[in-house]
Parts: structure tokens; C-alpha cells; sequence
């Protein structure tokens, strides 16, 4: 392993017990990158340490208790002395090898604290936990790096002025806090997903960043059942990263896609999370998202899915996380069940709804399944609307190439 | 640690409530601050006058402006506050949470700077 991996591997950990130890983001930061200069100039001439993650920890130690003396020297401020003294005398109060496991928890805990903005959150678990750089999270983003320096910046100054807490939340509060950290790891991983057409790579990393915070969640959180659940769907979508792409960057649909190329071992993993987190009972949002690409995956070809199983779970989603969304969706499934008539009198149910009015997907669901119909006029005249709101330019391409079909046939 | 607690609403809702109503509403003002001084949360706090009754005072190139009303017109009005210790935010939010008009209106919690006051 080289030093670049094992930044990439274990600064997230090293840094979480840092923080926990020196009480400080930025002082913490500080002494890491410190000690990695330090590692990148003598391992090579000295050789690794057997252990590099503890020999990089207690040199970040070394440095912090360095870096409060020199200030101690300079300081006039009496409180500001004070702070630093107990610092230090923490400091040495803690044994040379501590680094507890759930050290990386307190510290995603506290980046997804609700305090905190949810774009903050996401930024600052990425920098921290992922270790990625301002400008990797701008351009992952297509936000301008100043930007996200000042959100960055703005967070640590309220975790520390305002005395966010560095722990696990209590019981009590364990589930909420809980749903806030999943709701980010999700998050960075939709922002890869649906934006990867096309574009530059370091937004598909999003989606193998994401995967990997999900699962040190459920490593650390091994008796959560969503947290699984949410592996599981992040594993599953993320199977067909190489299939739902053409050569030209253009979408490929889930009907179409060579299934050859899914990622079997990723699959299998998948299945085995979701199962594992259906067996728990109760399954939430994440649970039912997942057995509905697990549906998905398990068909070979797309004429063996199981439609009516995946209407039964939007069904089952819709009692549990109702949403004009998933009511679309399970429309859609109902239509591949049952037949296009059927799905088409359920979008005319949707029409009227407030949240789905500019949303693409709804005029593009009618467009297919008139589409199915041999309909091709009406089919026609939704994918014409369905242009007129899609956002992105591998969407607008897409609907173009039915539009163009659906008028060819209606002549 | 210290926060001050600053609770935000509309002004015009108290009018709304019948006289039954504000009294219940004042009853759990008085349980919910005994019940934060005997938990050795509370450090102080007031009920304000409202907004009408409000003077903004400004210095410009030495000139004293004094206007009629509050710094600023917004929908809902600083009501009254409470300083509070906790041990950090957590605390001091659900300690906010505890307040009776967070159904209705808002609380802003600040952290506050410690400076040494001359006694």
C-alpha cells in the first residue's frame, strides 16, 4: 500500500479520533496533513511503520501538543490560555493507542447534525470522512469552489461556537439522527447516479464514496436494518452503472439494457443485504426501494420481471412514505402488470397533483405507455411535453429519439 | 456553556386567543420556567413588550437617529427570551423545545460569546 491509498483509506478514521481527541475540525486537520508531510518525507528513506495508521495518529499527537505550547507562548488572552491548557491535559490524559470504533460515528454524526445546512452536511462529510478535496466536492457538485470553502468553513465555525456535540446521538434520538446521516449518504450517491451521463468521473466516484460511507455505517451499526437496506439499494442501482450507458453518453433503459453487464458480484451482495434486512421485519423506505431492485436484478431478461411483485411493494411504500413519486412509479408497474390501459387510467388520477406538475416523468410515463398502445399521436403529444420539462441534456436526447419515433409512426 | 433562547412569533396571535386560552398559555410559561430553575438551566430571561412599543436608535457621522418601532418589519416579532446553561446544543435545543409558544411561533437559539462584565 502506498501512501496515497493509505490517505485515501484511513484519514477519514485517523481524523475522526483527532477530532474526538483535540476537540477541534480545523486543529485536527491541521496536524493530520501535518503528519502525512511528515510520513511522505521518512517512510520512504525509513520504511512503513507495522502499524501506519497509529504511527500517523501519534504524530498528529505530537504535533497538536507542539502547536498549543507555541500558541500558549503567544497568547495573552487568560480564557484562551485556560482552553489551551485543558487541551493539552486532555491530550495527555489519553493513551497513545486509543482509537475507538466509533469514533468515525461521532464524526458522521456530527457532520449530519441538523444544525447544520444539508449541503453543509454533504460537504463536510465528503471532506472529512471521504477525504476529499474542496475542489473534488465543487466540481462533483458544479458548484464554484469558494463556495463550498465557505460552506465548509461555516459549518466548523457552528459545530465549534455553538457546541455541536462529537458523539452518537442517545437512544431516544438515534433513529432521527440516524435517518439524517442516511439521507446524505443517499443523497451524495443520487447526485452520481443521475448525473453521470457523460460527465466528468469524478462524479461517478460519488457513487463508490457513498457506497463506502453506507457500508462503514453498517459496520459500526451493525443491528441497523435500514442502513443495510440502504447498501443494498446503493449496491444494487449501482450494478448497472455500465449497462445504463450508451457509447455516446445517452441513456439506456432499464428494458434495454445488456444484462451481461451488470456487476454479478455486486448483485449478489445486494440480494443478500436485502434479504438479511426483509428478514428483520418491518421493513422501511430503503428496505422496500431495495426489494424493488432486487426484483429487478433477479430477472434475467426483462420479460421474466415480476411486475405484479413490484407493484405489491410500491404499494407497501406508498402506505409506508407516501409521495406523488412513488404513486407514479407504482402506476407504471401496475400498467407493466396489468396492461397500458390500466396505468394510464392511474396517471390520469396524477394529473392534478401540485408536486408533480414539471416533473418529466409523468408526461414520459404516458408517453410510453401510449407508445405501448401503438398510439402514436397521443404518445406524441405527451413526449412533446415531457421535452419541454426535462432538465438534462442525455434526458432531452432521449425524449427526442421517441418523439421523432412517435411521429414517424403516426405520420 | 450559555444560550440564549429567543422566542419569535406573531405578534397579532396572542389577540386571537380567548382570555381561558391565555391563561393556560401563561400557566405554561410559569411550569415550564420553574421546571428549568430547578433543573439549574435557567439563568435569566423576560417577556418584551411588543413591537409597537419598540424605539431603534442609531448613531450616523455622530447624529442620533431614533426611530419608532423595531429594527426591522418581519413577520414574526422577538416576543421574549431566556438565557439558559447547557452543555451543548442538543441540550439547549431541547430545552427550546420545551418552550409553550414553539408550537406556534419559533425559537432561535444562540450561542453565546463569554466576556468578563464588570460588576
Amino acid at each position: 500500500m502506498n501512501l496515497e491509498q493509505i490517505y485515501r483509506e484511513e484519514s477519514g478514521r485517523i481524523l475522526a479520533t483527532l477530532i474526538r481527541l483535540l476537540g477541534s475540525f480545523d486543529l485536527a486537520e491541521e496536524v493530520m496533513q501535518e503528519a502525512f508531510a511528515v510520513a511522505l518525507e521518512q517512510w520512504p528513506k525509513q520504511g512503513m511503520p507495522e502499524n501506519p495508521r497509529a504511527w500517523l495518529v501519534s504524530t498528529a499527537r505530537h504535533k497538536a501538543v507542539d502547536w498549543l505550547r507555541r500558541r500558549s507562548r503567544f497568547e495573552a488572552k487568560r480564557e484562551e490560555l485556560q482552553r489551551l491548557a485543558a487541551m493539552e491535559e486532555q491530550l495527555a490524559a489519553e493513551p497513545e493507542d486509543t482509537m475507538l470504533s466509533d469514533d468515525r460515528l461521532r464524526l458522521i454524526f456530527t457532520c449530519c447534525h441538523p444544525a447544520l445546512v444539508l449541503e453543509a452536511q454533504v460537504a463536510l462529510t465528503l471532506r472529512t470522512l471521504g477525504g476529499l478535496a474542496t475542489e473534488e466536492i465543487a466540481r462533483a457538485f458544479l458548484v464554484p469552489v469558494p463556495t463550498v470553502a465557505q460552506r465548509l468553513v461555516r459549518a466548523k465555525q457552528k459545530i465549534r461556537d455553538a457546541h455541536i456535540p462529537y458523539r452518537v446521538p442517545p437512544q431516544e434520538e438515534l433513529a432521527k439522527r440516524l435517518g439524517a446521516v442516511m439521507l446524505v449518504v443517499y443523497l451524495v450517491f443520487n447526485e452520481g447516479y443521475n448525473a453521470s451521463f457523460g460527465d466528468v468521473p469524478v462524479r461517478r466516484e460519488l457513487c463508490a464514496e457513498a457506497i463506502r460511507l453506507g457500508r462503514m455505517v453498517c459496520e459500526l451499526m451493525p443491528g441497523e436494518t435500514e442502513a443495510r437496506a440502504l447498501l443494498a439499494l446503493m449496491l444494487l442501482h449501482d450494478s448497472r452503472r455500465d449497462a445504463r450507458m450508451g457509447g455516446n453518453g445517452d441513456i439506456v433503459l432499464l428494458e434495454e439494457q445488456d444484462r451481461g453487464r451488470w456487476h454479478r458480484e455486486q448483485i449478489r451482495e445486494g440480494l443478500a443485504l436485502v434479504e438479511s434486512a426483509l428478514r428483520d421485519g418491518h421493513a422501511g423506505p430503503y428496505a422496500l426501494q431495495a426489494a424493488i431492485a432486487a426484483v429487478h436484478a433477479q430477472a434475467a431478461r426483462p420479460e421474466d420481471t415480476d411486475w405484479r411483485q413490484i407493484a405489491f411493494l410500491y404499494d407497501t411504500l406508498l402506505r409506508v412514505q407516501p409521495s406523488p413519486v412513488v404513486e407514479l412509479n407504482r402506476a407504471v408497474a401496475v400498467a407493466m402488470a396489468e396492461g397500458p390501459g390500466e396505468g394510464l387510467l392511474l396517471l390520469d388520477t396524477l394529473e392534478h397533483k401540485a408536486e408533480l406538475r414539471g416533473y418529466y416523468l409523468l408526461p414520459a410515463a404516458r408517453g410510453d405507455l401510449l407508445r405501448r398502445l401503438g398510439q402514436w399521436r397521443e404518445a406524441a403529444a405527451a413526449y412533446e411535453r415531457a421535452l419541454a420539462l426535462a432538465g438534462n441534456e442525455a434526458e432531452r436526447r432521449f425524449l427526442s429519439r421517441r418523439l421523432a419515433e412517435a411521429q414517424a409512426k403516426s405520420g | 456553556m450559555q444560550y440564549l433562547l429567543l422566542i419569535y412569533g406573531n405578534e397579532a396571535y396572542w389577540g386571537t386567543l380567548s382570555e381561558k386560552e391565555q391563561g393556560q398559555v401563561m400557566q405554561e410559561y410559569m411550569d415550564f420556567t420553574k421546571s428549568i430553575a430547578q433543573s439549574g438551566h435557567l439563568r435569566g430571561g423576560n417577556e418584551l413588550h411588543p413591537t409597537s412599543r419598540a424605539t431603534t436608535v442609531r448613531v450616523r457621522d455622530k447624529k442620533r437617529m431614533v426611530t419608532d418601532g423595531p429594527f426591522a418589519e418581519t413577520k414574526e416579532q422577538l416576543g421574549g427570551y431566556y438565557l439558559v446553561e447547557a452543555k451543548d446544543l442538543d441540550e439547549a435545543v431541547a430545552l427550546a423545545a420545551r418552550i409553550p409558544s414553539v408550537r406556534w411561533g419559533a425559537i432561535e437559539v444562540r450561542p453565546i460569546i463569554p466576556h468578563d462584565m464588570p460588576s
